[in-house]
C-alpha cells in the first residue's frame, strides 16, 4: 500500500478537439489546442518548476516560477500562461531559466520560516519540492530583512507578522508561511464558488484575507476545503496532519454523506485516518469537497459509539452488554417466537440509505427470504419515493436522467424545492461555476435559498410561492409553455404519445391553469411566473435540479409528474444539459431503492407481482416468496399500534426523529415486542428498542454507494470495523441464526448475485469498478460501461407518458389557529438527523436549530431575535428559538431538524403524499408564540431518553 | 435624531445606489464614499458587496490594494512627498526627515491638531521637477527646505 499520488497538471484541461503537436526538451508532444506549455510538457513527462499554478484553477502566472524559452521568441514567458502552439519548440532547463528560477526561489525563500524539520507539511511541501528542484544552496540576501516570519525583530515587535488563524475547527492559516501565490483565493472562487478570500494590500505587503481581515470561522468561509487542498505550503494545513503527521498510503473510497456521492482519497497513517482529500478522478466531484466530507469524520471514532451488543427484556430496564452469539441468538429466538404467535406477516425490516447496497440487499433478502414476507421499506419513503413513482410512471425508470457532468452543458437551470449550497454543496459549486459563465436560474422555493442571490450568482427569477402549492405553479408554467406555443412539437411526436400530450396540453391550457388564476393561491406574481416558464422552453438546454421540497408533500408524485412534463413538453430530455435531476437526500438512498427495499419491488425497481422475476429469487435462494407487496413504515407502525406487527429490525435508520409526527412512531414502537436497532449510536429510535446491534461506518467496510446520477461508487475499507464487523457481516450472521445459511465471504459475492437477478446491474463486478472508478446503471450489455445519460434514442418506457397534474390543496391548511405554514430543510453544515455531523466539530457552525420567522410576523406576536418561542401545530408543540429575517416571506416559518432536542417533527403531521406515502414534511399549519423554554413534551422526552440510554455496569465473577 | 451609524449607512447607500448601475462601479464608488466622508468607513464595505452582489472578501481586497483610500479620517491637508527613485537623487530624503521633524509626525501620521496628515507617494510623474510634493490636490514641482517650512506653517493656519 502506498499514497496514490495524483499528477498536478498545473493548468486545466483543454476541451478543445483540434490537436497540436509541439516540442519539449526533445520530446514530441501533441495535446488539444488551448493546452498550456507547462501542461504539454507535464503530458510528455517534463515537470517544469511552478507554485502557483494547479490544475484545479486557471493559469496565474504570478510565481515566475515556471519560466521557458520558446525558439524564435524573445524572453522567457510563463509556461502556465503561454499556449502550445503547432510547432514550437520549447526547452525548460537553459543556465539562463535555472538562474532566474533559483534568484526567484532566494526571494521567496527570503521570507519564509526555515523550520521543516518541525514543519507540518514536511515531505508534502511545494516550496520545499521547488527548492529542491532549482538547486537552491544559499539566500544572499539573508533572513534578517523586512519579513513576516518572526514575530519579533530585535525586541521589536514586526509589524508584518500575523499570529495564526486556529479559528476554524479542521485547519489552520499560519500567515507566517504564505508565499501569497494566491491558490487559495482562486480555489475559492473558481472551485468553491464563494469568493470567501481574497488577497489584501499590495506588494510586499500582500497577504491571504478571509473576508475583511477576518478569522476564517467568522468570515463568509464554508470550509469546503478547496483553499487548504490548493495550498502549496503549510500555510493552509488541516489539524489532523498537524496532529498526526503526514499519511502514508492511501485508498479511494466514497463519501457517506448526501446524494453527490464524491470520491475522496481517504489518507491513513496505519489504521489512522488522518485526512478525506477529494480525488480529481471522481466523476461526480471532479476533485471537490464540502465541509462534511472533507472533514466531518469525526463521529466514526467519537466515544458514543456503542461497540458491544446490547439487550434488555424492557425498554425501561437499563441496557445489558452480551456477545454477539447471545444477540443473534436472542434475536432469532424472539423473531420466530413472535411469527409463531402474531403470524408470519408481523415482523419487518427496515433498510438504510446509508449503508452499501449490499448490506441493503441482504436486509431485505432477509425480510423477504428469511421472515418470508415483503414486510421491508427503507427510508427512501419519506423523501424520495415519490421521485420512484413519478419519473417511472412517466419515463420508465426511477432515477435521475443525467450525471452530474451535464450541467456544464446547460443554459437554463431551475431549481424546485431543492437548496443546493446547503444539501448538496459540491453539486452546487459545479452548478454556480456554470451560472458564472452565463446559465440562466429559475428557483422555485418558498425560501429566499442562497442560489437566490450569492456573490456572482444571481437567478433570473425566484418564484416564492406558498408552501404545498408546487403542483399549481409548475403546471400553471405548462399552462403558459403550450399556450404560448413554446412547446417543442418535433420532440413530442418523435418520443411521446401525441394523443396524450393532446389531452395534457388541453388540461394545462384551461384558464383556471392560467399564472393569473393560481396567483390567489401560490403567492407568485404571474408575470414573474410567465417569464420564468418563457425563459426554460427558450433559453436553450433546460435542466431541473429538484429536492425534498418537491417530493415531501402530500402532491410529491404529482409534482415529480409535472416537472417530466414540463422537461418532455420542451424537448428537454436526452442530451446532455438537460435533464430532470432528483438531487437525492442520502448516501445510498438511489441504490436503497434501486436493490429492492420497498414493499412492493424486488431490486431493479420489479414488481413483487410478476411472477418471472419471482421466479429468478425462488430459485436462487430456494424459497417462494409472497406475491402481495409488504407493509410500508408508516402501516407497520400503525399495525403495531393495533397489536398485529410486533417485531422490527432497523439498520441505520433513525426513525423516530426522522419519521413525521414523532409521537405516533413513538406509540408503534413502543407497543413492539422486539425493535432490533442496527446503528453507530444509541439513536432516538434505540430509545425504544430492545436489542442494539452495533454498526460500522463506510470506512470499516468494503461496498458500493449508488449516488443521485445512479453512479456506483465504490467504498473501500480502510480500518477495522471498531465494533468488529461489517455490517453485511451482522446482517448475515443474523440471517444465520435464523437458519438461512448464507456464505458470502466478501460484499463482492453480493454484488455478483445482484448483477445475476437484475438486469439493469448485470454488467457490474467490482473488477469493473475497480477498472473504470464507478459505473452508472443500467450497466449491461447494451451498455457496458453504464449508462450517464439515459432515454437518449427513447424512453425506457417507450412512448413519454404526459400525465394530467390536477393540483389539490392539502388538507394541511392554515386558519385562525395556526395561521403560519411551517416548512423545513437542512444547513450546510449538518446532515440529517446530525447523529454524525452532531458528533463532529461541525457544530461551530450550528449548535442548535433556529425557526426562521419573518419580521412582520415575529412584531406580530412580540417576539425578538434569539427568544424561545413555543411552535404549535395539530399534531404537537415544540419550542425552539427565532430567527428573524427576510428569507422567508410574511406567513411562512423555516427550521432544521438536526438536533433532537428540538424535535420539529413533533409537529409535523401524518398527511402523505397520495402515491407513496411520502409524509408531507414542508407544509404544517402552525402557530408561533413567545415561550420561556422546553415544552413539557421536551422535557418528558429528554428524561426518557436519559432513562433508556443507561447502559448496566458489567459485574466482575467476584461479586 | 439619527445615530451616526445609520446616517453613515444611508448616505452610503444613496451614493451606492447611484453608481451602482456604472459599468465597473467598485471603484467609482469608493472614490465618491471617499470624497462624501473624508475616507472609506469600514462599515460601508459589506454594503457595497452586497449591493454589487460580490463578496466582502473581494470589497476588501480591491480597497486595500489602493493607497488612496483611506480606512479612518485623514488631517484637513494631506501633504504627499515623492519617495521615488528620481525625487530622492535630488535630495528627496532630506526633504523628508525635514517634513517629518517640523510637522512631528512619521509616515501616515496627522498631526495632534489634525491639521496635516503627512504620507509618502511613489511617483507624482513629476520627475522632471524633483524632489516633487503634493498639497491636497496641487503639485508641487523643486521643492525645498524653506518652501517645506512655508507649507509646514500654511497648513496649521
Amino acid at each position: 500500500m502506498s499514497l496514490i499520488e495524483e499528477i498536478d497538471y498545473g493548468t486545466p484541461k483543454s476541451l478543445s478537439e483540434k490537436m497540436i503537436t509541439l516540442t519539449i526538451d526533445g520530446n514530441e508532444v501533441t495535446v488539444p489546442e488551448g493546452t498550456s506549455i507547462m501542461r504539454a510538457s507535464m503530458e510528455a513527462g517534463v515537470k517544469v518548476p511552478k507554485l502557483c499554478a494547479t490544475d484545479m484553477v486557471d493559469a496565474f502566472g504570478s510565481c515566475r516560477l515556471c519560466l521557458i524559452e520558446i525558439e524564435g521568441r524573445n524572453g522567457t514567458p510563463a509556461s502556465c500562461t503561454t499556449p502550445a502552439m503547432e510547432g514550437l519548440v520549447v526547452h525548460t532547463q537553459t543556465q539562463r531559466l535555472k538562474n532566474i528560477r533559483k534568484g526567484v526561489m532566494e526571494l521567496y525563500i527570503s521570507d519564509h520560516p526555515l523550520d521543516c524539520l518541525t514543519c507540518a507539511a514536511n515531505g508534502d511541501c511545494e516550496l520545499q519540492d521547488m527548492a529542491g528542484a532549482v538547486g537552491l544552496r544559499d539566500v544572499r540576501y539573508g533572513y534578517e530583512g523586512d519579513n513576516h516570519v518572526f514575530a519579533k525583530a530585535h525586541d521589536v515587535a514586526n509589524d508584518r507578522w500575523m499570529p495564526k488563524d486556529e479559528s476554524n475547527p479542521y485547519f489552520t492559516y499560519d500567515p507566517a508561511k504564505c508565499i501569497v501565490c494566491s491558490r487559495c483565493v482562486r480555489a475559492c472562487e473558481e472551485v468553491q464558488g464563494t469568493f470567501a478570500l481574497t488577497i489584501e494590500g499590495r506588494g510586499f505587503s500582500s497577504r491571504v484575507s478571509p473576508g475583511m481581515h477576518e478569522n476564517f470561522v467568522d468570515s463568509e468561509c464554508v470550509s469546503c476545503g478547496a483553499c487548504v487542498q490548493a495550498c502549496p505550503t503549510a500555510t493552509l494545513t488541516e489539524k489532523s496532519v498537524i496532529e498526526i503527521g503526514q499519511p502514508e498510503h492511501s485508498k479511494v473510497t466514497t463519501c457517506a454523506y448526501c446524494g453527490v456521492g464524491c470520491s475522496f482519497k481517504a489518507e491513513m497513517r496505519g489504521e489512522e485516518l488522518v485526512r478525506m482529500v477529494p480525488w480529481k478522478d471522481g466523476k461526480a466531484n471532479r476533485g471537490h469537497s464540502c465541509v462534511k466530507g472533507r472533514f466531518a469524520y469525526g463521529y466514526s471514532t467519537h466515544k458514543d459509539r456503542i461497540l458491544n451488543p446490547m439487550i434488555r427484556e424492557k425498554i425501561s430496564d437499563p441496557w445489558r452488554e452480551v456477545t454477539w452469539e447471545e444477540a443473534y441468538k436472542h434475536v432469532a429466538n424472539e423473531f420466530r417466537r413472535i411469527q409463531y404467535q402474531y403470524g408470519r406477516n408481523s415482523i419487518g425490516g427496515i433498510t438504510s440509505s446509508r449503508c452499501t447496497n449490499e448490506e441493503t440487499y441482504l436486509v431485505q433478502k432477509l425480510v423477504r427470504a428469511g421472515f418470508g414476507n415483503n414486510n421491508v421499506d427503507t427510508c427512501a419513503r419519506v423523501c424520495h419515493s415519490p421521485t420512484g413513482y413519478g419519473l417511472r410512471t412517466t419515463f420508465g425508470t426511477s432515477a435521475g436522467t443525467q450525471d452530474f457532468d451535464s450541467v456544464e452543458h446547460t443554459d437554463v437551470v431551475m431549481i424546485i424545492g431543492a437548496n443546493p449550497t446547503d444539501g448538496h454543496p459540491v453539486f452546487a459549486s459545479r452548478l454556480k461555476k456554470r451560472l458564472r459563465k452565463g446559465a440562466k436560474l429559475i428557483v422555485v422555493d418558498p425560501r429566499r435559498i442562497d442560489l437566490v442571490r450569492s456573490p456572482h450568482v444571481e437567478a433570473a427569477q425566484h418564484l416564492p410561492l406558498r408552501p404545498g402549492t408546487n403542483v399549481a405553479v409548475v403546471t400553471s408554467m405548462a399552462h403558459v409553455i403550450v399556450t404560448e406555443g413554446l412547446f417543442n412539437e418535433k420532440f413530442i411526436r418523435e418520443r411521446c404519445d401525441w394523443d396524450e400530450f393532446q389531452d395534457w396540453a388541453a388540461f394545462v391550457s384551461s384558464p383556471e391553469h392560467s399564472p393569473e388564476a393560481i396567483e390567489q393561491l401560490s403567492g407568485v406574481n404571474p408575470q414573474e411566473l410567465r417569464e420564468a416558464a418563457r425563459l426554460f422552453a427558450t433559453g436553450g438546454n433546460g435542466a431541473i435540479y429538484y429536492g425534498l421540497g418537491v417530493t415531501e408533500h402530500s402532491q410529491g408524485s404529482t409534482t415529480v409528474m409535472a416537472i417530466a412534463n414540463l422537461a418532455m413538453a420542451t424537448g428537454n430530455i436526452g442530451r446532455k444539459g438537460v435533464g430532470v435531476n432528483p438531487l437525492r437526500g442520502q448516501n445510498n438512498v438511489q441504490g436503497s431503492c434501486d436493490m429492492g427495499s420497498f414493499p412492493h419491488e424486488l431490486p431493479g425497481y420489479r414488481h413483487i407481482s410478476d411472477e418471472s422475476t419471482r421466479d429468478i429469487f425462488d430459485k436462487l435462494w430456494g424459497v417462494k416468496l409472497q406475491d402481495e407487496p409488504g407493509l410500508r413504515i408508516p402501516n407497520m407502525l400503525d399495525a403495531a399500534v393495533d397489536g398485529t406487527f410486533k417485531g422490527i429490525y432497523i439498520q441505520g435508520e433513525d426513525i423516530l426523529q426522522s419519521d413525521p409526527d414523532t409521537k405516533h412512531v413513538a406509540a408503534g414502537l413502543a407497543a413492539m415486542e422486539c425493535v432490533v436497532v442496527h446503528d453507530l449510536f444509541l439513536n432516538e429510535t434505540a430509545n425504544y428498542a430492545h436489542v442494539f446491534l452495533p454498526g460500522s461506518t463506510f470506512l470499516e467496510k468494503d461496498g458500493t454507494f449508488t449516488n443521485a446520477e445512479r453512479r456506483i461508487n465504490r467504498v473501500r475499507k480502510v480500518m477495522s470495523p471498531l465494533n468488529g464487523y461489517a455490517d453485511w457481516e451482522v446482517t448475515q450472521n443474523l440471517a444465520n441464526a435464523m437458519g438461512l445459511g448464507w456464505s458470502y465471504s466478501h460484499p463482492s459475492e453480493i454484488m455478483d448475485e445482484v448483477a445475476l437477478t437484475t438486469p439493469s446491474f448485470a454488467g457490474v463486478t467490482y473488477d469493473l469498478l475497480d477498472k473504470e472508478g464507478s459505473v452508472q446503471w443500467p450497466c449491461n450489455e447494451k451498455a457496458p460501461l453504464g449508462t450517464p445519460i439515459m432515454h437518449i434514442d427513447g424512453f425506457a418506457r417507450g412512448k413519454g407518458k404526459f400525465i394530467r397534474t390536477e393540483y389539490v390543496a392539502t388538507d394541511e391548511r392554515t386558519g385562525p389557529r395556526f395561521p403560519l405554514l411551517l416548512t423545513t430543510g437542512r444547513i450546510l453544515s449538518q446532515y440529517n438527523v446530525g447523529a454524525q455531523t452532531r458528533r463532529t466539530q461541525n457544530v461551530v457552525w450550528h449548535e442548535e436549530d433556529r425557526l426562521e420567522i419573518h419580521a412582520h410576523d415575529a412584531e406580530q406576536r412580540g417576539i425578538r431575535d434569539g427568544d424561545w418561542v413555543k411552535i404549535t401545530s395539530r399534531a404537537g408543540e415544540t419550542t425552539l428559538r427565532a430567527l428573524i429575517t427576510d428569507r422567508v416571506s410574511p406567513g411562512v416559518v423555516y427550521t432544521t431538524f438536526h438536533h433532537p432536542t428540538t424535535q420539529a417533527n413533533v409537529i409535523t403531521t401524518d398527511f402523505s403524499d397520495w402515491a407513496t406515502n411520502c409524509p408531507e414534511y414542508k407544509v404544517t399549519a402552525v402557530q408561533v408564540g413567545a415561550s420561556n423554554g422546553p415544552s413539557d413534551w421536551q422535557i418528558e422526552y429528554d428524561e426518557q431518553a436519559r432513562q433508556s440510554r443507561r447502559i448496566a455496569p458489567v459485574l466482575d465473577a467476584a461479586e | 435624531m439619527q445615530s451616526a451609524s445609520t446616517d453613515i449607512a444611508s448616505r452610503a447607500i444613496g451614493i451606492i445606489d447611484q453608481l451602482k448601475g456604472k459599468e465597473g462601479p467598485l471603484l467609482p464608488i469608493l472614490h465618491e464614499l471617499q470624497d462624501e466622508f473624508g475616507y472609506v468607513p469600514p462599515e460601508t464595505l459589506p454594503l457595497i458587496a452586497q449591493a454589487l452582489n460580490i463578496s466582502r472578501a473581494e470589497v476588501h481586497g480591491v480597497f486595500t490594494f489602493y493607497h488612496d483610500y483611506r480606512d479612518h479620517p485623514a488631517g484637513r491637508h494631506v501633504l504627499k512627498l515623492c519617495r521615488a527613485e528620481a525625487c530622492q537623487s535630488m535630495g528627496g530624503d532630506a526633504l523628508a526627515d525635514r517634513a517629518r521633524q517640523l510637522l512631528g509626525i512619521d509616515w501616515h501620521g496627522t498631526t495632534a491638531d489634525g491639521a496635516v496628515t503627512l504620507e509618502p507617494v511613489y511617483c507624482l510623474g513629476l520627475c522632471a521637477c524633483a524632489p516633487a510634493a503634493m498639497l491636497d490636490d496641487e503639485v508641487i514641482g523643486r521643492l525645498d527646505a524653506e518652501q517645506l517650512e512655508e507649507i509646514a506653517a500654511e497648513v496649521r493656519l
